[in-house]
């Protein structure tokens, strides 16, 4: 098993772990820290794959860089979301779908 | 710099950009001037089609592989003209709905040009990475949109989209990741000739985490949990945009993977859709049909005719009449869901409330209104002229050359569905009188005839028809 494989199939255990965190947890904020993890896992497959040839493949990781742009915005605006959430009803989850 | 394709995604970031810096007042205008210039844009991307064939361009004069390329087939050019036509009656709407100081308009206008130039890029994207971009520009800029009132209920559904969108678009570049790291490339022209039905595991495991991601981002049945709530809970003009446009790219992007590099590994799944379809179909409708609040009968409205779109996945193979269907119902469905939505922003605007029960004795008041909410019902029950009815008579006629009954009898009882629902709330208008004279200001002219005039274009496209289906064929190697 080469290193970069390694790498790829740790980052799709993360995905995993990430996803399950974005639907099995209640608190926003883990929720969001979550799907960071998915994120960091995408990024690891990405790179990981690319290092499988002799050559390093510089185009994933200009992706991953983009894809680390795209995730600091998401981020920031679930967490923007989040805070005015609570200032509004002072929970940090998110209430039942058939609230009405 | 004279090409209409890099002008349809630069003008409205431009204009986004300007309408933040200058307020709600006079970036109103900059946006409708601008909305106005990109369909001049896609008309004249959809008249250089009809003569040309498929238009490129690589941006900066960088080629594909080291840059970015956009290109407009047929299908992409229809999405273009069905985007811009749709967002410009919805600009004039929303720029007299947010009138007299309301806060939501200074977000409004930039996060609305976001998402129209994300949506544009995306249309005209030609490899999976730069899909993937766009689909975060249009999925963070609806977001935003949704939030714009500020209330904790629409922050609530907010954060619930946002974090089914980010998992939908997560997962479709976990799948880009695996399609590069096994044959090194993004282009989707490039993947097409490479991926076989011996495709190795991990191209399998690729398609099915893009099509899921996608799914989720489209809203079908059992992943259109987070579509009520931010649908119905947005302004008006954000839920006519997010209700029309948004879901549809992503369908889009199923449509185009389907089409194109997954093609040979797609049969499996094809019935998959199908049925989750139908199921959305009849769950979508039920709930239109029980709900108290008004825009939560639209929105559920979409998430059954969104199920109309995935009918069309198993009878993609032998001939273009599936094809056919689903983008005459992208485009019908498009035009009066954003017609439906902006006449019960008039009606909600008229009683100060989102009920039901509301719109009694409102066919005295508001007639054009109520008719513009009318044609629209027809277009979402199917009948004729209307666009609906073509894209249910297509979908129909394609099922049963190929001998599935179900699905006919699905589509039919869908249409009746549909009916139960919109005369659900004409009867209201027509039959019961409001038992007390509730506070009912002026309604503004321009919001009534913008809902008219989506409404009648939703019927007129059923008559114009030909040249929509002229248009698809741009592109597509007809079979044989």
């Amino acid at each position: 098993m080469s290193a970069g494989l390694i790498f790829a199939c740790t980052g799709v255990l993360l995905f995993t772990m990430g996803v399950a965190g974005v639907v099995l947890i209640d608190h926003l904020v883990r929720r969001i820290l979550a799907f960071n993890l998915m994120g960091s896992g995408v990024f690891l497959v990405l790179v990981g794959l690319a290092q499988r040839t002799d050559h390093l493949d510089p185009v994933p990781q200009a992706m991953v860089l983009t894809g680390i742009v795209v995730a600091l915005a998401a981020t920031a605006l679930a967490l923007a979301l989040a805070r005015r959430l609570f200032a509004l009803t002072g929970k940090c989850t998110l209430p039942e779908v058939d609230d009405d | 710099m004279t090409d209409p394709l890099a002008w349809l995604v630069l003008l409205p970031l431009l204009w986004a950009c300007g309408a933040f810096l200058l307020g709600p007042g006079r970036g109103a205008w900059l946006a409708g001037t601008g909305v106005a210039l990109q369909l001049f844009c896609a008309l004249l991307v959809g008249g250089s089609l009809l003569e040309g064939g498929i238009r490129t361009h690589a941006i900066g004069g960088w080629g594909a592989p080291l840059g970015i390329d956009l290109a407009a087939d047929g299908l992409a050019a229809i999405m273009l003209l069905l985007t811009q036509l749709v967002a410009l009656p919805l600009m004039l709407y929303a720029r007299t709905y947010f009138a007299a100081g309301d806060a939501t308009a200074h977000y409004f206008w930039p996060l609305a040009g976001m998402l129209l130039g994300g949506l544009n890029a995306l249309f005209l994207s030609t490899d999976l990475f730069n899909l993937y971009v766009t689909l975060e520009i249009v999925g963070l800029a609806s977001v935003g949109l949704v939030v714009t009132g500020g209330d904790a209920r629409q922050i609530a559904a907010g954060l619930r989209y946002l974090l089914a969108t980010l998992v939908g678009s997560s997962m479709y570049l976990l799948g880009v990741a695996l399609l590069y790291g096994v044959y090194g490339t993004v282009s989707i022209a490039t993947l097409g000739p490479l991926i076989d039905s011996a495709a190795p595991r991990a191209v399998w495991l690729a398609a099915g985490l893009m099509l899921f991601g996608l799914m989720l981002k489209t809203a079908l049945f059992p992943f259109h949990y987070w579509l009520p709530p931010a649908h119905g809970s947005a302004p008006a003009p954000v839920s006519a945009l997010l209700s029309a446009l948004v879901v549809k790219a992503s369908f889009y992007l199923i449509l185009r993977l389907w089409l194109g590099p997954f093609l040979p590994m797609s049969a499996a799944a094809a019935w998959l859709a199908a049925l989750l379809g139908s199921v959305a179909i009849l769950w979508g409708s039920w709930h239109a049909i029980h709900t108290e609040r008004l825009k939560e009968l639209v929105a559920y409205s979409t998430v059954a005719q969104l199920g109309y779109l995935f009918l069309v996945f198993p009878l993609l193979g032998p001939d273009e009449i599936a094809l056919q269907a689903g983008t005459m119902q992208v485009v019908a469905h498009g035009l009066a869901k954003a017609a439906m939505f902006a006449a019960t922003g008039v009606f909600i605007h008229l009683n100060g409330r989102d009920a039901v029960a509301d719109v009694a004795g409102v066919a005295g008041r508001l007639p054009v209104t109520l008719f513009a909410f009318a044609l629209a019902g027809m277009t979402l029950m199917g009948l004729p002229p209307s666009g609906g009815f073509l894209a249910k008579w297509l979908l129909i006629h394609a099922a049963l050359r190929q001998g599935h009954w179900w699905l006919v009898v699905v589509i039919i009882a869908g249409s009746l569905l549909a009916a139960v629902y919109v005369f659900r709330v004409l009867r209201q208008a027509f039959l019961v009188v409001p038992d007390e004279r509730r506070r009912h200001g002026a309604v503004p002219r321009m919001l009534e005839w913008t809902a008219f005039f989506l409404a009648a274009a939703s019927v007129a496209v059923g008559l114009r028809g030909m040249e929509i289906l002229r248009l698809l064929a741009i592109g597509r190697q007809v079979p044989a």
